[in-house]
């Protein structure tokens, strides 16, 4: 049948009273087809100016070429490097949701898995043009692929993990694409055949011709599936080639075999991070109470945690393995990070991730939307660390001290910082603006069985077990979006 | 005779839709297609629609992707421009399982989505063929094509009875049509 009984001991993924279908479109097309308010315009012009820096920023870096920032001989990659990575990490949530949670039958990536998946488009899309403006004379980029050339044809060369990085990230972002856009077309569609005019018009081309016919659906479906199942190697496959961009190196610090999974986890953690930070806004300024429930964002916390942990264990294998090695650079290297001059890099990084991801096991913590919100933030910041430590700290003292030298990020560095992070948020708020945040049809999917109404119907209904009903009963305490006082009879 | 060109019978709950193609089936009315707001799950065993082949297009253009890249590689490094470092093999087939993979992957998903929207004739621009407006919002829609299928108030009352909101007897196949 269209819909079975859900035990009723799991959490609502729906709540609120009265929701129908209908009124699940209506709340989720409420952004899309009305004008914006005004938190979205303050929020629109901030991250605006944001990405006008970023243009000025990077305009600068090709006129003056890359000497515009503060690299030197011995610091060769910095805050670009830093950035790149930290952008391609966020961009691992996404796909994490929609793929890996799908294949494990994880529903409650229903309502988050859209605005996810938008945010690894735009995270690498921000990653790529760290990329890009690296390369000094952008219009080289070219020479990334292998395509024939008047040098012979001198072709690119694969046993070089930055190739593999081109293929991976390219490939990456592509696939994305198109499962992000596959998705969206049923919720395009529903968009196209409420609207009028040229509105009409504009989402009709982007719906494809959409109808909802079963082979439609079932082709969709199919399609949803095997796509899930590529992106799952597909996305820890980018990580680790991250990672192989370092590790198969020869400098202490990154020539570690530990690398490819600590980066994995290092990109689910922050992604997740910064999932959280976007949702818990947009959950809020588009009321969308009833869909991003507390139950999502419990959840999403205790992957933070989960992740943060094993990022943590990564950090003391890697201690224990430059101590255990004998290797004297790599002893220097490790030591280096905590009583060199960049200690305090050092200090944000494990204290940001490993220490204050630690209050998380407290269900109090998890469930308090200010503190997770604050959390968040600190992950990103202790992320954005992490990978400033192992590209900084590890190369500004490797192996001949006459060469050692510091680094000081020029006003450039910081704009194209800054100006990528407005980038990001310039095109997330257009993206909340103009398509449906959540996936409609699929949060439609869940209205039968996980919903708090139609649970709290079953409850009514009699027939169940008294003792796991009160253990539903105290589950709901924690959400912000259900009025308790309606189960006391219940 | 009527000007009926289809009949369709509007459902607000997936599970009495599907007790509406049931109890069509059973009176032996033949049913267009269905159109859902969201996909239904065991509607198409009931309507014998096969299961879809994508799966196998998808391993098709996966093959392809690997094998396209990896031939490329080995006439790029040990054909066209064979490079001495520092004695090692010219075709080092470890190091070239990242870039195989990736376009294994990248072939089979865009090779399987554009097949997907090819067979199902989903393209930029396509005049969406809709044959009720709020079937990609709340409403289930049996779709009966009321050629043959006769008398019309028949198939109308076995709508009403498994539960129907609405039941539309349509003049025009599309309604999305200007």
């Amino acid at each position: 049948m269209a819909s079975h009984k859900e035990s009723i001991i799991r959490e609502p993924l729906i709540t609120g009273k009265n929701i129908t279908y209908a009124q699940i479109t209506d709340d989720v097309l409420r952004p899309v087809e009305n004008k914006p308010n005004k938190a979205w315009w303050i929020g629109f012009t901030v991250a605006s100016l944001g990405a006008l820096l970023w243009v000025f920023a990077v305009s600068w870096t090709f006129w003056f070429g890359i000497g515009s920032w503060g690299l030197n001989k011995t610091v060769g990659w910095a805050w670009d490097i830093t950035g790149f990575v930290w952008w391609v990490g966020i961009g691992h949530a996404g796909t994490l949701i929609s793929a890996v949670l799908l294949l494990f039958r994880q529903k409650w990536r229903n309502s988050i898995n859209r605005s996810a998946e938008a945010m690894t488009i735009f995270a690498v899309i921000c990653a790529a043009t760290y990329v890009v403006s690296h390369m000094g004379r952008p219009w080289m980029a070219l020479y990334c692929l292998p395509l024939p050339n008047q040098y012979g044809s001198l072709w690119v060369n694969f046993n070089s993990p930055l190739i593999w990085d081109v293929f991976a990230i390219s490939t990456y972002f592509s696939v994305s694409l198109v499962f992000w856009y596959t998705g969206l077309l049923p919720d395009i569609a529903t968009i196209r055949d409420r609207g009028t005019g040229w509105y009409r018009r504009i989402y009709s081309i982007l719906s494809f011709g959409w109808t909802g016919s079963v082979k439609t659906w079932q082709r969709f479906e199919t399609v949803s599936l095997i796509l899930a199942g590529i992106s799952t190697p597909l996305v820890l496959s980018v990580h680790t080639i991250v990672s192989m961009d370092f590790a198969t190196s020869l400098e202490p610090g990154w020539h570690t075999t530990i690398f490819p999974p600590y980066f994995v986890a290092g990109a689910i953690f922050s992604g997740f991070a910064m999932v959280q930070t976007l949702l818990l806004v947009t959950r809020k300024v588009l009321g969308l109470e009833n869909y991003i429930t507390m139950f999502h964002i419990e959840s999403m916390n205790k992957i933070i945690l989960v992740t943060g942990s094993v990022v943590g264990v990564a950090y003391i294998t890697e201690f224990f393995i430059a101590y255990y090695s004998g290797g004297e650079y790599e002893q220097y290297t490790f030591l280096n990070r905590f009583i060199g001059p960049y200690w305090w890099a050092a200090c944000m990084m494990y204290g940001c991730n490993v220490l204050m991801t630690q209050v998380m096991w407290f269900k109090k913590v998890r469930t308090n939307i200010p503190m997770s919100w604050v959390l968040s933030i600190i992950v990103n910041i202790g992320m954005w660390f992490e990978r400033f430590v192992i590209i900084v700290t590890s190369l500004h003292r490797d192996y001949i001290p006459s060469s050692w030298a510091m680094f000081y990020p020029t006003w450039i560095d910081v704009s194209v910082f800054i100006g990528s992070i407005g980038v990001f948020f310039t095109l997330f708020l257009l993206f909340i603006r103009v398509l449906p945040s959540i996936a409609m049809a699929e949060v439609k999917l869940l209205l039968k069985e996980s919903s708090e109404q139609a649970k709290l119907e079953e409850i009514e209904a009699g027939h169940l077990d008294p003792a796991q009903v009160e253990f539903y009963k105290n589950s709901l305490k924690k959400f912000d979006s259900v009025d308790v006082s309606a189960y006391e009879n219940a | 005779m009527s000007s009926t060109k289809y009949i369709l019978g509007l459902f607000d709950d997936p599970d009495e839709m599907m007790h509406g193609i049931d109890k069509l089936q059973k009176n032996s009315v033949p049913i267009y297609d269905v159109y859902t707001p969201m996909p239904i799950h065991g509607i198409e065993a009931k309507l014998g629609i096969k299961d879809s082949r994508l799966g196998y297009a998808a391993f098709m253009f996966g093959c392809l992707g690997g094998t396209t890249i990896l031939s490329m590689v080995y006439y790029f490094l040990s054909y066209d421009w064979p490079m001495n470092i520092g004695g090692k093999p010219h075709f080092g087939l470890p190091d070239f399982i990242p870039v195989t993979f990736e376009w294994s992957v990248l072939f089979a998903s865009f090779g399987m989505a554009f097949t997907f929207f090819y067979s199902t004739h989903l393209f930029p621009g396509r005049a969406p063929r809709v044959m009720d407006l709020r079937a990609t919002n709340d409403r289930f829609v049996i779709a009966i094509d009321a050629k043959g299928n006769i008398p019309h108030e028949d198939i109308t009352n076995l709508l009403k009875e498994a539960g129907a909101v609405e039941i539309k007897h349509n003049d025009r196949k599309y309604v999305s049509y200007e």
